[in-house]
């Protein structure tokens, strides 16, 4: 260890450290990637930027941090500049930043990417979102400046198309500082005032850093929380300004916004004229309805009828049938009613046969009437007959004084015998 | 014009044109639907034939309020 070494505390290190490199390194551009990005309460930044093989501490203060336009998150490539500060409490080196932007696109044009897609994540821009606008405001309400193009535009497409309309101009400042601000009051005004059908709000055509007061969120934050329907009319047919997107409709220009907004007066007029005519003729209509109904029910209610009486003897026939097929008494009738068919056929057959048996019977007695003993008597013979009942035949059967009786053909006679011959003179045969 | 906005009063009246060309309604609700549309078409029509062209400006008070004056604009001649 030699005495002439030279010791430095840390303290004057650091501190030598840091006049060399503050001196070396007051002003610089540095191009990386930020991370670890931290917005701490104080309104301070704080990151680190890096690239594939360093990193470097850098802090943002709130002052500097206010002028940011865009929203610098981790992973976003940027230019910063400023200055290199050794803190000299940790020994670290650090970038203190001025300015912040975007690598690649403009800083306004990622901030209207950022804001863009922050509320659409939102929902603001949905269509949803999106009210009709009234087809016949009475009241207009514009938010522009008074003294610019726009404003002259937009009243002589008004005064052409409906003149006796009621416009409530909202000034503001539609380009600027504090113009975003002002575009956004001047929406709340015509809200506040009340009885305003519809809002126009928008500004002639520009560049598009004329325009970025329509690109803020202030601006879209108003629009968003319109009581009556908005329609934006930033001049400038192809792009598309943040007003545009929440707006719920947007017109290229002031001038279509006028058009959009009010209807030709005499289109207005020709409709109700419409109408009325319609209801004049609609008004006799209840009456021919009615009558018309009348009529039809009376056709229906004659044809019901006589549909019902028909109906109504089908079906009685059916259940008469029914109830005879059902009905005890009806059946016993019905019975009877064929068992006196049947006593009839009975008769009548019995009848037939009687007349045949009779006249067989007649025939049959006719025959035995010929062959009878008695029939002989007809012709004059008689039978006597003795008292013992046999028949005389022979004189031999009986004596002289025995009674006998003689049958005639027409009764009988009581006899006594006087004298018996055994022979008599007749004739032999 | 009533409490009913030019707008409404047209859709209104729309509404009870449809409603009687539809028929199907009551006689009682027919009529009184009808006398109503009459109104509302006179109203409309005196709304349009009263309408008068204002142009106004709305001003801010010290207070915060905000109230409308009338702007007086000529058109530009058109080139």
């Amino acid at each position: 260890m030699s005495a002439d070494r030279k010791v430095l505390t840390v303290s004057e290190l650091t501190e030598r450290i840091g006049e060399v490199l503050e001196d070396r390194f007051p002003a610089v551009w540095v191009e990386g990637e930020i991370s670890n990005f931290y917005l701490h309460g104080s309104g301070h930044a704080y990151f680190t930027l890096k690239d594939a093989d360093a990193q470097l501490r850098a802090v943002l203060f709130r002052t500097r941090m206010r002028r940011v336009k865009f929203e610098p998150t981790d992973g976003l490539h940027v230019l910063a500049f400023g200055a290199i500060e050794v803190y000299r409490q940790r020994g670290e080196i650090s970038l203190v930043v001025e300015l912040l932007e975007p690598k690649g696109l403009g800083a306004l044009q990622l901030a209207f990417e950022q804001l863009k897609t922050r509320l659409a994540a939102e929902g603001l821009f949905d269509q949803a979102r999106k009210r009709e606008l009234p087809r016949f405001p009475r009241r207009i309400g514009i938010a522009t400046s008074p003294t610019g193009a726009a404003i002259q535009d937009m009243l002589r497409v008004i005064g052409r198309r409906f003149g006796e309309l009621n416009i409530v101009i909202s000034p503001c400042k539609v380009q600027g500082d504090g113009a975003a601000e002002e575009i956004a009051q001047a929406i709340r005004d015509l809200n506040a005032l009340g009885d305003v059908d519809v809002i126009i709000v928008g500004r002639g055509g520009g560049s598009i850093e004329d325009l970025a007061a329509f690109n803020e969120e202030v601006v879209a934050r108003a629009i968003a929380g319109s009581k009556v329907p908005v329609v934006s009319a930033v001049g400038h047919e192809v792009d598309f300004t943040i007003a545009d997107f929440v707006a719920d409709l947007r017109a290229p220009t002031p001038s279509a916004a006028a058009e959009l907004v009010v209807r030709e007066k005499q289109a207005v007029v020709d409709a109700l004229a419409q109408l009325r005519a319609r209801l004049e003729r609609s008004a006799a209509r209840p009456l021919r309805d009615l009558e018309r109904r009348v009529d039809e029910l009376t056709v229906r209610l004659r044809r019901g009828l006589r549909g019902e009486v028909s109906h109504a003897r089908h079906r009685a026939a059916l259940a008469i049938r029914a109830l005879r097929a059902a009905d005890p008494v009806a059946r016993v009738r019905s019975d009877r009613h064929r068992l006196e068919g049947l006593e009839s056929r009975l008769i009548a057959s019995f009848t037939r046969r009687c007349d045949r048996a009779r006249s067989g019977l007649r025939a049959a007695v006719a025959r035995l009437d010929s062959l009878s003993p008695l029939a002989v008597l007809g012709r004059g013979y008689s039978l006597t007959r003795a008292r013992t009942g046999e028949f005389v035949r022979r004189a031999s059967q009986v004596k002289a004084g025995d009674d006998v009786q003689v049958l005639l053909q027409q009764g009988s006679l009581d006899a006594r015998v006087t004298a018996t011959r055994e022979q008599d003179d007749r004739p032999q045969v | 014009m009533t409490d009913l906005k030019f707008e409404d009063c047209l859709a209104r009246l729309e509404q009870i044109v449809g409603k009687l060309e539809a028929g199907n309604l009551p006689l009682e609700e027919s009529l009184t639907i009808f006398e109503e549309g009459v109104g509302l078409a006179r109203s409309c029509s005196r709304y349009l034939e009263d309408a008068e062209k204002r142009i106004e400006v709305l001003a801010r008070d010290d207070a915060g309020g905000v109230s409308a004056r009338p702007f007086t604009w000529e058109p530009e001649k058109d080139a």
